[in-house]
């Protein structure tokens, strides 16, 4: 059967009209003058960043476009992986002509740093034992994903974003960078996000990481030392999460309660009896081959931290107070892992600081990888939101 | 100043648009698919803002290029800061909420003027329906039938007027709309009531 949906899954079907864009893959570093003050009170140096681009910047450097990628993604935005060939996550909404119209916008795509495609994280070499880091790494933020991709703006000579746009964990991103670097941001569009971590949000981020802790294959984080990766453990991270991306309507639609390959049930534990459980193994299995299990454990971390609102004085319109940015807010109907109530707090929060905002609601039965997927509304919209933008920015 | 506009706009949405001063701050409730936003965007340079209850509505909006949030006139306007616009626009809307009053009181904290505008169920076509046929009146204006209107708290021009007394609302200009015709009114009375299909109000807190 067809592996169904989501890029979360790096599994979205190509589409053959879709051309890749030309894209640049870079990596910069950061030496020891310029360290990255961690919330954690921690300062990591060096700090390096690999960020993909796409388009040219214009003459007065302000058409650029920053996407920022979900839990499980990377800079490879719209290029093919290079690890896997897959095509890029989000391709059907960034090229020439597209919503992120890279004939139009300079848009740049960097790897968060906690990450495993280049930037500073756990697979990372630690200077000072020349090992990589494993669990050595600092406990990273949100907020310090978003102060490495300032250091990286600076880097590129670019003082204000046309706009930062992300799903999910991208979606934090962008709320943090509205509210940490207001003057920066000319339009923000966080997409099937939260403003802070709920309880279920962090449960399910624990079972992930206890199942890549529990792998003996993980020896206390140190497995790269050990020539071993906990992949069994991972996957079954993998798994888990994944579930939570998808609406029990598709499970349905795509599954309901059919044999995978059999006709009976095999009153067994080996071969999956049903296509859900071989999908997810597949899921699972796939996916340890472009994922770090440290990783999984830093940025889950850096998600499970993410309350906007308690670093402003427990109010969350203080934290977008007098800003000048356009928001668009953008939910799903069938999302329970960030459903719409979440995204209305964020709505309400902007609201009350009295901010120009946008908020729309997407009915589909896509849960939450839905933003990744092929929905006409929510391109409609975008475009809308995007195109009126570009008009107030000056850019044609 | 009448707005120039082509003929395909409603004439209400002109009369409302018409008391509007350019470059002002507006919020419209219940701003439908942003006729009169984009109204007001293009004739007026207002930045605007709108709430809208269907989905469609307000991603016909966005899709425009308008600022406009999904929410419901009788339950999110509690989130917007006092005095935060220049006007506070309720277009044919009030008819349709749980409570008109709450709404008009929600209004005038965020706005410091109030445009309402509503059908009249006080015009005589309507009365005369009821009078004649027996039967719920469907006109023009209030096309639906009784079982299927959003429509749930109809009133009159007087009924209106005893409203804002209530509300602690100053009326600054009344215009009542008939067919193509509008005509201001400087004390709307009986006569008013009876003529006017439609009618628009702007107001200001006491």
């Amino acid at each position: 059967m067809s592996a169904a949906t989501g890029a979360h899954t790096g599994t979205a079907p190509p589409d053959p009209h879709l051309e890749a864009p030309e894209a640049r893959l870079e990596t910069v570093t950061f030496g020891p003058d310029k360290p990255l003050r961690l919330d954690s009170g921690e300062n990591l140096s060096p700090v390096t960043l690999a960020y993909n681009t796409y388009g040219e910047l214009n003459a007065d450097k302000s058409n650029a476009v920053l996407i920022c990628h979900a839990l499980t993604m990377d800079q490879h935005v719209a290029n093919a992986h290079p690890q896997t060939g897959k095509p890029g996550w989000w391709l059907r909404m960034v090229g020439p002509g597209r919503t992120i119209d890279t004939d139009r916008f300079f848009v740049i795509c960097p790897n968060v740093i906690g990450g495993c495609q280049g930037s500073s994280g756990p697979t990372e070499t630690n200077p000072a034992t020349g090992k990589p880091y494993g669990l050595d790494f600092p406990v990273i933020t949100i907020a310090d994903m978003v102060r490495a991709q300032a250091m990286l703006l600076d880097h590129l000579g670019i003082e204000t974003l046309f706009c930062a746009i992300g799903g999910s964990m991208g979606g934090m991103q962008v709320l943090e960078w509205a509210s940490a670097y207001p003057e920066r941001v000319f339009s923000a569009i966080p997409m099937a996000t939260a403003a802070r971590h709920s309880a279920q949000n962090i449960a399910f981020h624990e079972v992930g990481r206890q199942a890549i802790m529990a792998d003996p294959d993980w020896h206390g984080g140190t497995y790269l030392d050990h020539g071993t990766r906990p992949t069994k453990g991972l996957a079954v991270a993998r798994m888990a999460a994944h579930i939570t991306y998808l609406s029990e309507t598709a499970l349905f639609r795509k599954f309901d309660r059919n044999l995978q390959d059999r006709d009976t049930l095999t009153y067994d534990f080996g071969a999956p009896d049903f296509q859900i459980e071989s999908y997810l193994r597949h899921q699972g299995m796939t996916f340890v081959d472009r994922f770090d299990a440290n990783s999984y454990l830093y940025i889950t971390r850096a998600m499970d931290y993410f309350d906007l609102a308690a670093v402003h004085g427990g109010v969350l319109a203080n934290a977008f107070k007098g800003t000048k940015t356009r928001f668009c807010v953008v939910s799903f109907t069938s999302d329970w892992h960030y459903p719409t109530a979440y995204n209305k707090q964020i709505v309400h929060a902007l609201i009350a600081a009295g901010a120009n905002v946008s908020f729309v609601e997407i009915e589909t039965d896509k849960g939450h990888d839905a933003f990744l997927l092929d929905e006409p509304v929510m391109d409609d919209t975008l475009a809308g939101f995007i195109a009126s933008a570009a008009r107030q920015r000056g850019l044609t | 100043m009448t707005l120039d506009t082509n003929t395909q706009t409603r004439i209400d949405l002109i009369a409302v648009a018409d008391l509007v001063q350019e470059g002002s701050r507006v919020l419209d409730v219940g701003c439908g698919e942003g006729e009169l936003l984009e109204l007001l965007r293009d004739k007026r340079q207002v930045d605007g803002r709108g709430v809208e209850l269907s989905q469609a509505g307000v991603n016909a909006c966005v899709a425009r290029g308008l600022s406009v949030v999904q929410g419901d006139a009788d339950r999110d306007l509690g989130d917007y800061p006092d005095d935060s616009f220049d006007y506070v626009i309720l277009s044919q809307t009030i008819q349709a909420t749980r409570n008109p009053r709450e709404v008009l009181g929600q209004m005038k904290r965020i706005g410091r003027r109030v445009v309402v505008s509503f059908p009249n169920f006080g015009h005589w076509k309507i009365r005369l329906q009821l009078l004649l046929s027996g039967r719920m009146p469907v006109t023009r204006t209030l096309a639906d039938e009784w079982y299927d209107t959003p429509n749930i708290h109809l009133c009159t021009v007087r009924d209106f007027l005893d409203l804002c007394e209530t509300e602690h609302l100053a009326i600054e200009k009344t215009l009542m709309l008939a067919g193509e015709k509008s005509w201001t009114e400087h004390n709307p009375g009986a006569r008013a009531n009876l003529r006017a299909e439609q009618a628009v109000f702007l107001l200001y807190r006491k």
